[in-house]
């Protein structure tokens, strides 16, 4: 069987890689000066955080958020304001589908590029993170399959809103009312357990919980805890995200 | 007779209230050229998504080499190449690198598409392009590589919609060139244009579209001889309801009169001419009836909408 999404997938790392010098700043550069910023800056003033009964050195802490938020926004900018680009702008798609290649081909190599996009960057940083010695414990490496996991999640929730878009501006409420919250709600910068009640129940359902859930005891070398809860919470997303997304993209380009 | 090689039969499709496409049922033999014409809003476009398999007509069926779309696309594309409306060009590619991935997509190897790559670039005049980009390229030379990846595959069958529009006339007379090679190869066409010169040129057999239904065929000679008188005098100046209706109007077969010129639709324009001679200050046109008469008598002169 030929896989016929794979040439559209090449054909994106084949841009990829024409201008890889300034997308790895964006990518890369920029998550890890937030990290040395408010990790070492706010950290100062933080000290450490309380977990449970454990405490953990804020910048510990942080980079274990902080990697999932950037596979997050790696895999949502590639599959907003890329994609869109492709699909609407620039015609890609409309071009690859007079060549014998089906239209959820093109949607499934568009999720898996932006999926590869949050796992390139996520890897990079944990390059560094490692070298820094923020990161100690080869457990860290285990964060790998769920960092992906991170960025198959936000490339399917983001191609819903790619599917729906007139224009870039579509994507800012994406991004307001969506992608801020889950930011500020999933324990990246704070431990949840400081929220209100009702917030608190509502940030345990979003979806970079669970990856933050996951990757933050491996930065403290330990185990998760409900490994499978978390895992089945982010594929649930995935699943359905996808569903959605691939039927709003036949409805767009049925007409 | 060969087998058609692309068949639609009985073909509707509405948007909303508009009934776009209205029982269309047409066939296009091997090695034929089979032109497309209609005003904006005809049905053309349509026609060739649903040919495509990009649009699901209401009612009716596509057959291309014997097998159906859109249930066999993926088997029909192999063999097909298409040139749409709008160019989709990767601009981050050059013209090489254009041809090379959108080989890929047909599961071509590598080495394949690098022995077609050079013929191609030099089929449409090129060669010295091969590393520019799109943005780079004129309108013209961005028509002949959308023209030349439609080729990657050696397609039996050319779906090319609307390929000259806005060109220069320099840059047209290339692209028909190119399009005769094609079709002196023994490869066929299926082509929706908006230029009567183009469709005369080029098409050995024509389909004239309006309001989703076909309202002439056959091929364009006949189409002129079979629908208009042979020769046309345009009238400019003057009072044109006085030349239409006066005695000039027992000189020729038919007239019609658009703005301020008067069209004498006629079998010998000889005596018509001579009986102008009369009018000082009105100038006049004589030609033989074009495919444009023949257009504008079957579609009417109304600025459609969209236009």
């Amino acid at each position: 069987m030929r896989l016929r999404f794979w040439p559209v997938f090449l054909r994106n790392f084949l841009v990829w890689r024409k201008m890889i010098i300034p997308s790895l700043i964006a990518n890369i550069a920029e998550p890890l000066m937030w990290l040395v910023a408010f990790g070492y800056g706010l950290g100062a003033l933080v000290g450490e955080v309380q977990l449970g009964a454990q405490k953990v050195p804020y910048i510990v802490f942080l980079a274990s958020g902080s990697i999932c938020m950037s596979a997050m926004n790696a895999a949502t900018f590639e599959a907003l304001y890329s994609a869109f680009s492709r699909m609407h702008v620039q015609k890609t798609w409309d071009g690859i589908m007079n060549a014998p290649v089906r239209l959820d081909d093109v949607l499934l190599a568009e999720m898996l590029w932006a999926a590869f996009k949050a796992i390139f960057t996520a890897t990079a940083i944990l390059f560094v993170m490692l070298a820094l010695g923020i990161a100690n414990s080869w457990k860290v490496l285990l964060a790998w399959p769920i960092l992906l996991g991170v960025g198959i999640t936000f490339s399917c929730l983001a191609l819903i809103f790619n599917a729906l878009a007139k224009g870039y501006d579509f994507f800012t409420y994406y991004f307001t009312l969506f992608l801020t919250p889950m930011m500020f709600l999933s324990g990246v910068f704070f431990p949840l357990d400081n929220l209100p009640e009702g917030v608190r129940w509502m940030a345990t359902a979003l979806p970079l919980t669970q990856a933050v859930s996951l990757v933050r005891p491996l930065f403290m070398d330990q185990w998760p805890e409900h490994v499978l809860v978390h895992i089945g919470i982010l594929t649930a997303y995935a699943v359905a995200a996808w569903t959605i997304a691939l039927h709003l993209t036949r409805k767009r380009f049925k007409q | 007779m060969n087998p058609a090689q692309l068949h639609c039969e009985h073909l509707s499709k509405r948007f909303g209230d508009n009934l776009v496409v209205d029982d269309l049922s047409f066939a296009l033999y091997p090695g034929e050229c089979l032109g497309v014409i209609g005003p904006n809003g005809a049905g053309k476009t349509t026609t060739f998504r649903i040919c495509l398999g990009l649009t699901a007509p209401d009612s009716g069926s596509v057959t291309i080499f014997g097998e159906d779309m859109p249930t066999q696309a993926l088997s029909i594309k192999s063999r097909l190449g298409v040139v749409s409306q709008f160019d989709s060009l990767d601009p981050d590619f050059s013209c090489a690198e254009n041809l090379l991935v959108y080989g890929r997509y047909f599961g071509m190897k590598r080495a394949n598409i690098n022995a077609r790559i050079p013929k191609l670039l030099e089929f449409a005049s090129l060669t010295h392009k091969a590393d520019a980009k799109p943005g780079e390229l004129s309108g013209g030379m961005k028509r002949r590589l959308s023209l030349a990846r439609a080729l990657i595959n050696d397609p039996l069958l050319l779906l090319l919609d609307e390929p000259t529009t806005g060109l220069d006339p320099q840059a047209r007379h290339l692209m028909w060139e190119r399009l005769q090679q094609l079709l002196q190869q023994g490869k066929s066409i299926l082509l929706t244009t908006h230029f009567m010169d183009e469709a005369e040129r080029l098409c050995d057999r024509l389909l004239v579209l309006d309001h989703g239904r076909m309202i002439a065929e056959g091929r364009p000679r006949d189409l002129i001889a079979q629908h208009l008188e042979p020769d046309v005098v345009e009238v400019y100046g003057g009072d044109t309801q006085a030349l239409a209706h006066g005695v000039l109007r027992a000189l020729a077969q038919r007239t019609e009169v658009s703005g301020d010129t008067v069209f004498f639709y006629t079998q010998t324009a000889q005596a018509l001419l001579q009986a102008l001679a009369a009018y000082p200050g009105v100038r006049s046109l004589h030609r033989p009836a074009n495919l444009e008469d023949l257009f504008l008598k079957l579609t009417g002169r109304q600025i459609r909408e969209g236009a």
